[in-house]
């Protein structure tokens, strides 16, 4: 448990005195949702009616962004060998890692995002749904994000293959979070998707530690 | 009391075996330094040593257990200090060390810490953030990790680069202490370490 914390307490306090890469993954997520409305054009009816898609793909993105770095630095300044060869499970340690990811570009983005819905002229209704859908669906990006990012691990064009890796495994995720806010917002139940987004997640908790640290471990060997 | 022992073991990296049938034995309290010219395989030996990679061939033992068969207690009772130091540029020198003992499951223990940084002359440089230090001053924060956790193996890789004379001094002097105390180690390294008795393990001999 001491390690465990430990890599979150360290991934925090690097993410806090050296904030540009998050604040990268925010600020693009800004800009690239506000380019919408100028090359859509400023239609509300038309903005509103997509804003859920705009807000859930810039999401996935900036997420992908920050993925690349996850495990870069680790291997290169030889940290992962150090994690790698700790005593405490490799699996908790990764889930540790996946965490401190979250806080730093999944929490934020959430922060953000109803800012961003106002721009794009979401139902009210559509809020607490997207925000509900963002909570339960971004750690599971966090997750999945691990896994291409130990797998692209000392690969030489590791940058290009990420998105290829993730980015389908981020479908249902995509799918059910925006399909909560669209029901949300033609008042119809939103639980069946976010229980389905619940259960992304809860898939995800157990199982992408596991397969990033086994790829971890080939990295390292 | 403890021993670390390896048989018949043999390493490839991807195409080329780098060595095989090889055989060491470490007994409680000895040093081993492995020497052999650029590409022999002391890197691949100790990470073998350090179960970071398999061996293709061979079985590493422990006190006559072989260590693949619990790499949990293998991970905790070893130190490996590798090529690349692992000093984070934006923490200072006593977080990293702090890091690295919490990684290996020791809770904090400020005493001790200190007693580390004392130990390779890093006291006046606790509080500055690693991108300040010399590669040297990298070394020794690398080292110093060796003293913030006890662990009985020591797998060291090439642990002089770029040390100062009077480091290696106290480095020799460490070394020295963990082998009286009933400690083990596997150096890999170019220079003599001035600790005078140990055993060599020449690798890249025509076999």
């Amino acid at each position: 448990m001491t390690a465990f914390t430990a890599v979150i307490a360290r991934d925090l306090r690097l993410a806090w005195r050296a904030p540009a890469d998050s604040a990268t993954v925010i600020a693009f997520f800004v800009l690239a949702v506000v380019l919408f409305p100028f090359g859509v054009g400023p239609e509300p009816q038309i903005l509103a009616r997509i804003a859920v898609g705009i807000i859930w793909v810039t999401a996935l993105l900036a997420c992908l962004l920050s993925l690349e770095r996850l495990f870069q630095l680790e291997a290169e300044d030889g940290s992962l060998e150090l994690i790698v060869l700790s005593p405490a499970p490799l699996e908790l340690l990764v889930f540790g890692k996946c965490v401190a990811h979250w806080l730093t570009t999944g929490l934020p983005l959430i922060a953000v995002s109803p800012l961003l819905a106002l721009l794009l002229n979401l139902h009210v209704d559509g809020y607490a749904a997207l925000l509900l859908a963002l909570a339960l669906g971004t750690p599971t990006l966090s997750l999945i994000g691990a896994i291409g990012a130990g797998l692209t691990l000392g690969t030489r064009r590791g940058g290009a293959l990420l998105p290829l890796l993730v980015l389908p495994l981020y479908i249902p995720v995509l799918i059910f979070g925006v399909a909560a806010v669209e029901a949300a917002v033609a008042g119809l139940p939103t639980r069946p998707h976010l229980l389905l987004l619940g259960g992304l997640l809860a898939l995800g908790l157990p199982l992408a530690p596991i397969a990033t640290a086994s790829a971890l471990r080939q990295a390292t060997a | 009391m403890n021993d670390f022992a390896g048989s018949g073991i043999a390493c490839r990296r991807g195409e080329r075996l780098v060595f095989a049938n090889l055989d060491f034995h470490i007994a409680a309290g000895r040093l081993l330094t492995l020497v052999g010219p650029n590409g022999s395989g002391k890197s691949s030996l100790l990470r073998l040593m350090a179960a970071l990679a398999e061996p293709e061939a061979g079985v590493i033992t422990w006190s006559a257990t072989p260590i693949a068969d619990d790499p949990d207690a293998h991970r905790a009772r070893l130190h490996y200090v590798g090529h690349l130091d692992a000093v984070k540029p934006i923490l200072t020198v006593a977080e990293n060390l702090r890091f690295h003992a919490a990684l290996r499951g020791t809770a904090p223990d400020d005493g001790r810490l200190a007693a580390a940084l004392d130990a390779f002359g890093l006291a006046p440089l606790a509080d500055l953030p690693g991108r300040f230090l010399s590669q040297g001053q990298r070394r020794r924060t690398a080292l110093a990790r060796l003293l913030v956790s006890p662990a009985p193996l020591w797998l060291l890789d090439e642990p002089t680069l770029g040390l100062d004379a009077d480091a290696q001094t106290r480095l020799a002097e460490i070394l020295k202490r963990h082998l009286a105390a009933g400690g083990l180690a596997a150096v890999a390294t170019h220079s003599p370490l001035g600790l005078g008795e140990s055993t060599a393990l020449e690798l890249g001999r025509p076999r």
